[in-house]
Parts: structure tokens; C-alpha cells; sequence
């Protein structure tokens, strides 16, 4: 702070303000009120979404910023000279700290591993900054106002301006605009109070720096302002979509980035945005995945399961009392281990994946399966959706024709291949691929609420009829299947018909531009 | 494309905010590394005229000694044993074959050091398809000769990707930002190349094929010899930034030289040449490159090889009696001789003068040797512990920068399809300028700090974040790395007078074709061999 810096005013004799109505005053007041607030709750909301546990880190950013309030205040009584100058300075540090936390902490978040210091850091600068703001603006109004009613009504909208944050900030702010464009919005209005203030305030500033004060103010508000322009880049981020629910947990493994979130009713799991289920409905998929080839298949005591990590599947799997050994391949450590001892997620499975049957290996697929040398009577696949060329590699005709030598004769295969009515290249062009690896190919789908109408494949040596009935020991404990939903799910309406695509290998990987082409359009 | 969203959210906030990055300084270990090669002790004492001497019974007698493993020199072998000839040996100055096309392994992954690609042969390339059936890479051939690969085989997509504006885009030639005029000369260049892969002469030769032997002589293409690539595309009003860069990349990729110092005939040689009807031919690749066919052409042939031997001297007797040949154990010193009816000089030209005796006498030869010029080549491994952020299109096996005297890098574990983790990058570097001499010796004095940091800066313009990820950076250069394509020298009277057997030695090197291929070491290594079966038999004939 330049509390001294060439400002001479003194501060004992009042100087008149410039006249200005008093609601504009108390306006000024629910600002920076409201853009307190709302730092705070960005620096919780990203906390609780980049480093999981929302309940902790609200807590913390809370009392972090509380005790900062507190410091600020106490720190305003040093301050006796230029009070006027000194408040229009803080105002251009929140501004400016506070206008950019949002895209600073997500920058930090992508390019550091200090994201907790800066996060803390950021909420105490902020928190100190705020609290500095309302003692200065009191002491500077003390001699134009009845100080009883200037703390009452300052404090009334103090309180008005913490109501219209909340209020404002999940129902507008975090959907309409996103965290980051949020957070440089409400920067803009604190420079703006900044710069507004050189003109209330001008009869207790100097002369000297004042130019300045307002070039600072202006430059401030001008980066912000670019920000608010770059910052649309920003917006795509499907990540922000996931704050429709609060994050319950979300860490970012080697491999990808693991986020849960809650609802009242149901919990969902994204990863690298994308959901993957949704606890309200994921049985409908499940059960469509799992039972058609568990019951077409003639033997199945040995099943292997690729992807899958939830262990949803491997649940479903395990009904079977004559299923002697499930092994399950995923890639990511983070993602197996967070569905054996995260407790939604583990009751959701039933702990499937401690269960002594099953055996989980970390390791990608298409790699595993070069050196694996086990025979499998029944194969789930339950791979995210081909949208990266890694993934798109576990659905070439190398790795269907690396499968087909794990298989017994009789063996019964079963996947996940998006959806046929949002993506039909896709979803042929997977179908397509398996026929070219030699594979008997029955197309088959479900509905699921919250993917929409989602599509399946039941892919055999020799050719084996569609399973029709399901054994009434298996029946009770199914949600979903039953003997008339069973052969349902093979009924393919006209709009599900095939279309012409090419077959997916390695060299062209034909299968990540349908998907990345069908599903842009419906984004 | 999905990506992980770390890089995404750098990606996009890099932009507004690209200061801030560089306040990520974490510490991490110092990078590792060393200068491998190549081998120039024992060449550069020879040059200087150190002349080893075989102790008495330690000679030997062979049918052929083939002087240098490198591909040639293994299609020689291999074709030998092939043709029931069983008396020959490969003396290989390096610890092992391979030559130019040899790969190493680094952090447990086999990277190349040099070539690293081969397209997938045409129906008429029937030698070279036989021996990629041999090793299992052809799974089938067509009744019309057309061979089959699996699909591992072929370098997987995405195949290669540009670094331009400070992204990611897929392919080579850089579309974003490029004007109607741009794409116009583009489309007509490609045009202009499929008339040329069609073009057939009056005797229905191609204009260019491969081996390049099958080449047109006709006056239409050899006239293409005669002047620059880069004068070509000004005379046809190329002027397209982006096509010249396309097509000055391409000429360093093959050739290590730019479109101004190569000849059309060579430029247009590496559009036409590799056509298949309506597109290029798809390119066979393995993690750890063209090392993958030295390995399968130098298994079965082991017993043969003699590796850490420089030969010192080839001497001929005038075809009355058996050449001398002497080498070098490069471990020890200890020389060993071999008394063979034929050599088969697989090593490349320039060292003619220095190894053969006799060979400086004739000033023929010593003109015809004098035209090969050759360019260098810094190539690097650089290890990684983990991926680097990426901004735009994902990573592919061929990963180039625009507009940067690196060729960028290709990555070792592509074709595993591993693609998380750690892995290996080989970038390359050609070093060319308009003394080939001055050059090398520049690269020769290159330090391993210097080259590192060479590599370094320019890994860290496509990847700020690499630094900290990199564990080793290991140097290769490659001084006479590959022939020069320079004008009129294809059509010159130099190549075909190197090719002609000198005194019972017959000349199989890749440089013999001005071009530095695969395809043509194999055809030459071949056609030496089979030339020596012919003679040999010739001479028994002739006794029996
Ligand atoms: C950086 C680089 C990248 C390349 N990329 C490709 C590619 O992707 N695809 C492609 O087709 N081609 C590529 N090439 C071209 C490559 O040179 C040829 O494919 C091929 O390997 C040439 O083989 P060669 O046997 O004719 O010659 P060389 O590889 O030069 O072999 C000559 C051998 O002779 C040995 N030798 C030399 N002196 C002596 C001596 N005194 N005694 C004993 N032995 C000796 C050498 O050590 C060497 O092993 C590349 C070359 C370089 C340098």
C-alpha cells in the first residue's frame, strides 16, 4: 500500500466528497460486498473440484478467508493517512487478484503441483484485501454521516450483498458463465468501483498520482477485460458442466482424470468429463451388457472383463454361482482401487472386486492381451468411448483378432459400443470391424436414461441364437431384464438400421474420426 | 479430440496467461547422456596412414569377404547363402550391424539411430517382398504380386502431425491459415506429382520407380537432373510459402539437403516414386525402426558376421590370384587377414581411395569416387519418464516442427501401442550448408552439452514442459550419413562408373543409386552377390 506515497491530504479535517447520491454510496458498498462473496466461493467450488472432498475444502477456504477478513481489518488501523488513495488501491488488488483467481488457480492446477499453497494463498490475499476494504470506506464516510447510521446501514448492505452472491452464484454465475469468466466478471466491478471512486472520492485525493491512479485503474480493467475474451477458449470445458452436482471426490491419475459427483438421489462418475454412470440407472446398462452373453454362453467359469473398472459389471458377473474365476483388466490403478474402497462406489458394486473370484489387473488391454495366454468363455468389454486414438486402438481389428486367440470355441463376447441413434457410423463401424476379425456379430441396445438409447454387441466364434429366457434363481435378483426385456433389447428399430463404414484398423483408425464427427454434431 | 483435461485447461490458458508458465521451475535431475557414435578412431588412424600387419597364419580363405554389414552388405550375405555359396565372411567395423539403418535401446525401449521406415513395397518389388514374406512382416502375396501386412505392421494412425503456430495439427502440410492461392498450388502440385508416378516412356518404363534402377532414361526425365528442385518449382510457378516448406521438408526428410541442392529428378523422385494408384504407398515401421529388418536380415546369418572389425586394406592381385583383405580388431589392434576371390565393397564410396590399394592410381576412379558427396546428420535419443502436455492434435509417430532446422522426432512407442508413460523420442537433425566439409567438421566438434542443448530447445518449443520429463539424451553423428542427390549427379557418368567391379572387388553401397534407401542397399547388396555367384561359377567353368 503507498499509504504515504505523495498523498497529503490530511485526515483529521473533513474535506467534502463530491456530491453524490447516497444510494450510489451504499451501492458501491453491496459491490464489493457481492464480489467478496463470490471469490470465496469460487476458491471453494474449484477447490472442492480439483482436489475432491467439498465438505473439507469449503471448511477450509472458509476459515481461511474468515481469519483473513480479520486480518485486513485489524491491519486498516495502521493505516492513518491517505485513506481515500489507500481504498481505491485495495480495490484495484481485489480487482486484480480477485478477477483473475479463477483462471489463475485452474492454470496453476494444469501446469503446477503447488495448487494448495497458491489456492490458500490466493483466498488469504483476497480475504485480506476485502477486509481492509469496509473500514477504510467507513472511516473515509465517518465524517459525512451519523456514524450509527453509517455502520448499520453499511453493515445492512454488507449482509445484502453476501445474500446476492449466494443467491447469484449457483443459480446464474457458475451455469451462465463458468467459473472463470465469474471470477474476471466481478473483477470488472471492482476495478469499476476503483475508477469510480477516483471521482467520488477526488477532493480527498491529490493532485499528485492521480493520473496514475486512474491509468492503473483503467489497465486493471483493460486485462480483465482480455481475459473475459480469452477466457472463452475456457468455457468449452466440460469439466464445468460437472458442478450441476457437487464433487464428491476427483483426482487426476496418470491416465486420465477420475471425478464423482453427488445428487440427492444418485451419484455419477466422469471420467475426463465424460460420464460413465450414473447410480440412478447405470443397472440398465449392466445388466444389458452382462446377462445376454453370460446366457448365451454354454460355460462360463472363467470371464474376463476389459475395462470396466467400476466393477458394475464384475457385479453382474458374479450372480452367477458357476462363475469359478473373473479377471479383470483396467488400466488405471487409481480407478480399480477407488471402486474397491470408495464406499458409494464400493456398495454400489457389492465389492465385486474383492470378491476372492476376481482377479484385477492393471495393465492396458491391447498389451495384455499380446502376452496373455488364458482361455475365456465370456469376454465383457467396457471400454470408455473410443475418443482418443488410444482408446480407438481397442477397437481395431488387431485387437479383436488378439481377443478371438484368448477364447474357447464356444465363447461369447459382449461390448459396449456407443450409441447407435447419436453415432450410427460409429456404432457399425465397431460392428463392422468385429465381423472383419471373424466374429459372428448380433447388434443389440438398451435404453439408459442418462445416456440416452445405447448400443451393445454380442460377438461369437461359431454362430449361437439370441438368449430368450433368463432362470428364475438369476430373475429375482435383476432390475431391469427380464424373459420379455431380454429379446427386446436384439428388436433394432428402422432408425438403428446399418450404414455403410469402414472397418477400424490401426493404420486408419477410421473408428475416432466417426465418433469425434457424429458426436460434435450433437454437442 | 479428447485430451486429459491438465492439457487442455494449459492448452487454452497458456494463451492469455503463456507468462506464467515459466514460473514452473520444479527441480529435477540433471540429464544424462553420451555421444554413441559412429566409430571414427580407426577410420581417421587409417586415413592417416596407419597400415596394421597380419601375423604369419593369420589368414584366411574365403570365397567372398564383404567389406561393411550395414543393409547392403546383409542383402549380399543373405543372398550368398541363398545361392548355396557358404565361404564368406561380413567384416563390420561397429560392434554390430546395421549400419545407417541400426537402432539401440534406450530405458528399455529400441529406438532407431538412422532409417527408420519402409514403404510397403509395389507388386514389382518381388525380391524385396520375398524376403519381407521370409520374415513374416508379408502375410500374403496376391496372384498380381500385391503383398498383404497385418495391420501392426503398417505404422499406426495417427501417422504424423506439424507443430505450427503454437499447436498441434494433423498431417504435414499446414491448412490452418493457408489462402485459396495456397490450396490452389497445393492440389496442383499433387497433381502434378501423379502425372509423374503415371508418366511411362515410349518403352513403358516408369519415370520413377523403386529400385531405382527401373528408372526411365528418357530425355522428359532425365532433363529433371539437370537443374535444382527448387528452380523446377519456381519455373512452374510454385510459389506457395507453405507447398515450398512441404516440399524443402520432404528433401531434407529423404534427403538431408534442401529443395535448392537437390535435384528435381530426386525431389520429384520422392513424390512418384512411392505411388500407388491415387495415394502413397502406407509405410512399414517398427518401435525401434529399420533396426528391425537389420536384426531379421543379420540373425541368420550370425556365423558370418564378424563385428569390431575395420578392415585396413583391400588388396587386389589383378585378378591372377585371391585379394588380400586386412582388418582390424577395434578392441584390441590385432590383425587378421583373408585371402577371398571376390570382395564385395558394401561400404560406402568415399572410403574406396583409403581402403583399396591401387584404387588412387586410377584417375577414373578417383574422379568417378570424387563426385560422391554426402550429407550429416545429428540424431538424438532422449528418453523420457513421462509424456509432455500437449496442445492440439495427440501425439503421432512422425512429429514435425514447421519451420525449424530439426525434422522434429518419432516416437518408439507408437507402434507398441503404449501410450501412457514412458518412452523414447528419436529426433533428427540434417546438417547441410554449402560446405559439406566445413559442416562435418562442425558436427565432429560438436560437443555433448552442445548437442543436448540443441535438442533441448528445440523439443522445448513443441513441448515447454519437456525438460524435467527428460532423462537421457543420447547423440549420434552421422558424419557421412547419406549420398547427396546434388544435380547431375544421377544422371552423371560418376555412379555408373563407381558401380563397375574394380579388379575382382565389386561395389554394392546404397550410394550407388544417389539415393539413400533401403530398397536400393537390398537391390545392390543382392545384385553384387549374385554378379560374384555368376563369376564364381564362371571361373570353376572355366578350370572344370
Ligand atoms: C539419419 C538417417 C535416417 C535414415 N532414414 C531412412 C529411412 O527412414 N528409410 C530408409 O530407407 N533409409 C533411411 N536412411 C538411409 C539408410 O542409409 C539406408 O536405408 C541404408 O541403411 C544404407 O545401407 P548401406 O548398407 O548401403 O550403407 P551403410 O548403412 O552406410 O553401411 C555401411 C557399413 O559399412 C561399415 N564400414 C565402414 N567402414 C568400414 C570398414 N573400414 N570396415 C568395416 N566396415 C566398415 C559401416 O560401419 C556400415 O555398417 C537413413 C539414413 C540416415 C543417416
Amino acid at each position: 500500500m503507498e499509504a504515504d506515497s505523495g498523498v497529503e491530504e490530511p485526515t483529521s479535517a473533513p474535506v467534502p466528497m463530491n456530491r453524490a447520491p447516497l444510494f450510489l454510496l451504499y451501492l458501491n458498498v453491496l459491490v464489493i460486498a457481492t464480489c467478496g462473496l463470490i471469490y470465496e466461493l469460487l476458491a471453494g467450488t474449484l477447490a472442492s473440484y480439483v482436489l475432491g472432498d467439498s465438505v473439507t475444502q469449503f471448511s477450509l477456504v472458509i476459515g481461511v478467508y474468515l481469519s483473513a477478513l480479520g486480518v485486513g481489518a485489524w491491519l486498516s488501523g495502521f493505516i492513518t493517512r491517505g485513506l481515500a488513495r489507500c481504498f481505491i488501491e485495495v480495490e484495484l488488488g481485489v480487482a486484480l487478484i480477485g478477477g483473475a483467481s479463477a483462471p489463475l488457480l485452474f492454470l496453476t492446477f494444469a501446469l503446477a503441483d503447488w495448487f494448495a499453497p497458491m489456492l490458500y494463498g490466493i483466498v488469504f490475499a483476497i480475504g485480506t484485501l476485502v477486509g481492509l476494504e469496509l473500514p477504510l470506506l467507513m472511516r473515509i464516510l465517518k465524517s459525512h454521516l451519523d456514524f450509527n447510521d453509517l455502520v448499520a446501514r453499511v453493515l445492512a448492505f454488507d449482509y445484502i450483498g453476501a445474500l446476492v452472491a449466494s443467491i447469484l452464484f449457483p443459480l446464474l454465475l457458475v451455469p451462465r458463465l463458468g467459473l472463470v469468466r465469474t471470477s474476471l466478471v466481478f473483477g470488472l466491478l471492482n476495478a469499476a468501483v476503483a475508477l469510480w471512486g477516483t471521482w467520488l472520492l477526488r477532493p480527498l485525493l491529490s493532485e499528485r498520482g492521480l493520473g496514475g491512479l486512474r491509468g492503473r485503474s483503467i489497465l486493471v480493467a483493460g486485462l480483465l477485460v482480455v481475459g473475459l475474451i480469452k477466457a472463452d477458449s475456457l468455457t468449452h470445458f466440460a469439466e464445468e458442466q460437472l458442478f450441476t452436482n457437487p464433487v464428491v471426490h476427483a483426482e487426476t491419475t496418470h491416465y486420465q482424470r477420475i471425478v464423482v459427483t453427488q445428487s440427492t438421489e444418485s451419484f455419477q462418475l466422469f471420467l475426463n468429463g465424460n460420464l460413465q454412470f450414473n447410480s440412478a440407472d447405470e443397472y440398465r446398462y449392466h445388466e444389458a451388457l452382462v446377462h445376454p452373453p453370460m446366457l448365451s454362453a454354454e460355460r462360463h467359469e472363467r470371464v474376463l472383463v476389459l475395462g470396466g473398472g467400476d466393477g458394475l459389471g464384475v457385479r453382474e458377473v458374479l450372480r452367477y454361482p458357476s462363475v469359478k474365476a473373473v479377471t479383470l483388466v483396467d488400466i488405471d490403478p487409481a480407478m480399480t482401487e477407488l471402486s474397491a474402497k470408495f464406499p458409494p462406489l464400493a456398495e454400489l458394486n457389492g465389492g465385486s472386486l474383492s470378491d476372492p473370484r476376481v482377479t484385477v489387473v492393471n495393465d492396458d488391454a491391447m498389451l495384455w492381451l499380446e502376452r496373455s495366454e488364458s482361455l475365456f468363455d465370456v469376454v465383457l468389454i467396457d471400454f470408455p468411448d473410443p475418443n482418443t486414438f488410444s482408446l480407438g486402438k481397442l477397437y481395431t481389428t488387431r485387437f479383436y483378432r488378439l481377443l478371438r486367440r484368448r477364447l474357447t470355441d464356444q465363447a461369447v463376447v459382449s461390448l459396449q459400443c456407443t450409441s447407435p441413434l447419436v453415432a450410427p457410423k460409429s456404432y457399425w463401424c465397431i460392428l463392422k470391424t468385429l465381423e472383419s476379425a471373424g466374429f459372428y456379430v448380433r447388434p443389440y441396445h438398451a435404453s439408459v436414461p442418462s445416456f440416452g438409447d445405447w448400443g451393445f454387441a454380442l460377438a461369437t466364434i461359431q454362430p449361437r441364437p439370441i438368449p430368450r429366457t433368463i432362470p428364475d434363481e438369476l430373475a429375482a435378483s435383476l432390475r431391469f431384464l427380464d424373459n420379455e426385456a431380454l429379446p427386446a433389447l436384439f428388436a433394432m428399430s428402422r432408425d438403428l438400421a446399418p450404414v455403410e463404414v469402414e472397418i477400424n484398423r490401426l493404420d486408419n483408425q477410421a473408428l475416432v474420426r466417426y465418433y469425434e464427427a457424429e458426436w460434435d454434431r450433437w454437442n | 479430440m479428447e485430451l486429459s483435461r491438465r492439457t487442455l485447461l494449459a492448452g487454452a490458458l497458456a494463451a492469455p496467461f503463456a507468462g506464467l508458465a515459466g514460473c514452473d521451475a520444479r527441480s529435477s535431475p540433471p540429464i544424462r547422456g553420451t555421444i554413441i557414435g559412429p566409430n571414427r578412431t580407426v577410420g581417421h588412424r587409417l586415413r592417416d596412414g596407419w597400415r596394421p600387419m597380419v601375423p604369419d597364419g593369420a589368414w584366411e580363405e574365403v570365397d567372398v569377404v564383404i567389406v561393411g554389414g550395414g543393409v547392403a552388405g546383409l542383402a549380399a550375405a543373405r543372398e550368398l547363402r541363398q545361392q548355396g555359396c557358404e565361404r564368406f565372411v561380413v567384416l563390420e567395423l561397429e560392434l554390430e550391424v546395421g549400419g545407417t539403418s541400426r537402432a539401440g535401446s534406450v530405458g528399455g525401449f529400441g529406438c532407431p539411430w538412422g532409417a527408420h521406415y519402409l514403404p510397403l513395397p509395389q507388386a514389382h518389388q518381388t525380391d524385396l517382398i520375398e524376403f519381407l514374406k521370409e520374415i513374416g512382416v508379408v502375410t500374403h502375396v496376391a496372384a498380381d504380386g500385391t503383398p498383404s501386412v497385418p495391420e501392426e505392421a503398417l505404422c499406426r494412425d495417427p501417422e504424423e502431425r506439424l507443430w505450427v503456430d503454437g499447436r498441434w495439427m494433423e498431417g504435414l502440410y499446414p491448412f490452418t491459415g493457408a489462402s485459396d492461392d495456397d490450396r490452389r498450388q497445393w492440389d496442383e502440385f499433387l497433381h502434378e506429382m501423379a502425372k509423374w508416378a503415371a508418366f511411362r516412356d515410349d518403352d513403358g518404363h516408369p519415370a520413377f520407380a523403386i529400385p531405382s534402377r527401373l528408372c526411365s532414361a528418357d530425355e522428359r526425365v532425365l532433363e529433371l537432373d539437370r537443374l535444382s528442385f527448387a528452380d523446377w518449382l519456381d519455373g512452374l510457378g510454385y510459389t506457395s510459402l507453405r507447398l515450398r516448406w512441404v516440399a524443402d521438408y520432404c528433401c531434407r526428410d529423404d534427403y538431408g539437403l534442401p529443395a535448392s541442392s537437390v535435384s528435381a529428378w530426386a525431389g520429384v523422385f520422392y513424390f512418384a516414386s512411392r505411388w500407388n494408384g491415387s495415394e502413397a504407398q502406407p509405410l512399414l515401421t517398427w518401435p525401434e525402426g529399420n533396426g528391425f529388418l537389420v536384426r531379421k536380415l543379420g540373425e541368420p546369418l550370425a556365423d558370418r558376421l564378424r563385428c569390431g572389425w575395420a578392415v585396413a586394406s583391400i588388396v587386389p592381385t589383378g585378378g591372377s590370384g585371391p585379394c588380400e583383405v586386412t582388418a582390424v580388431d577395434v578392441a584390441s589392434d590385432a590383425a587378421h587377414g583373408w585371402r577371398a576371390k571376390r570382395i564385395i565393397f558394401a561400404a560406402p564410396q568415399f572410403l574406396a581411395p583409403y581402403l583399396i590399394a591401387g584404387f588412387r592410381n586410377d584417375a577414373r576412379r578417383m574422379e568417378a569416387a570424387g563426385q560422391f558427396t554426402y550429407g550429416s546428420w545429428l540424431v538424438a535419443n532422449v528418453a523420457l519418464r513421462d509424456r509432455p502436455r500437449e496442445t492440439g492434435f495427440p501425439l503421432a509417430w512422425d512429429n514435425v516442427p514447421y519451420e525449424s532446422n530439426s525434422l522434429g522426432y518419432v516416437v518408439a512407442t507408437h507402434q507398441l501401442g503404449r501410450d501412457f508413460g514412458p518412452t523414447v523420442l528419436t529426433w533428427y537433425e540434417p546438417w547441410h550448408g554449402d560446405d559439406a566439409r566445413k559442416v562435418r567438421r562442425e558436427l565432429e566438434e560438436l560437443s555433448w552439452n552442445e548437442g543436448a542443448a540443441r535438442v533441448l530447445a528445440d523439443l522445448t518449443r513443441m513441448h515447454p514442459d519437456i525438460e524435467p520429463l527428460i532423462e537421457s539424451i543420447d547423440l549420434m553423428k552421422w558424419g557421412h550419413a547419406m549420398i547427396s542427390p546434388v544435380v547431375g549427379f544421377r544422371e552423371g557418368a560418376a555412379r555408373s562408373i563407381a558401380a563397375e567391379s574394380w579388379q575382382g572387388i565389386l561395389f554394392a553401397n546404397t550410394d550407388l543409386s544417389g539415393l539413400a534407401l533401403f530398397e536400393e542397399a537390398f537391390d545392390h547388396g543382392q545384385r553384387a552377390a549374385r554378379e560374384v555367384i555368376e563369376q564364381l561359377a564362371a571361373s570353376q567353368d572355366r578350370r572344370g
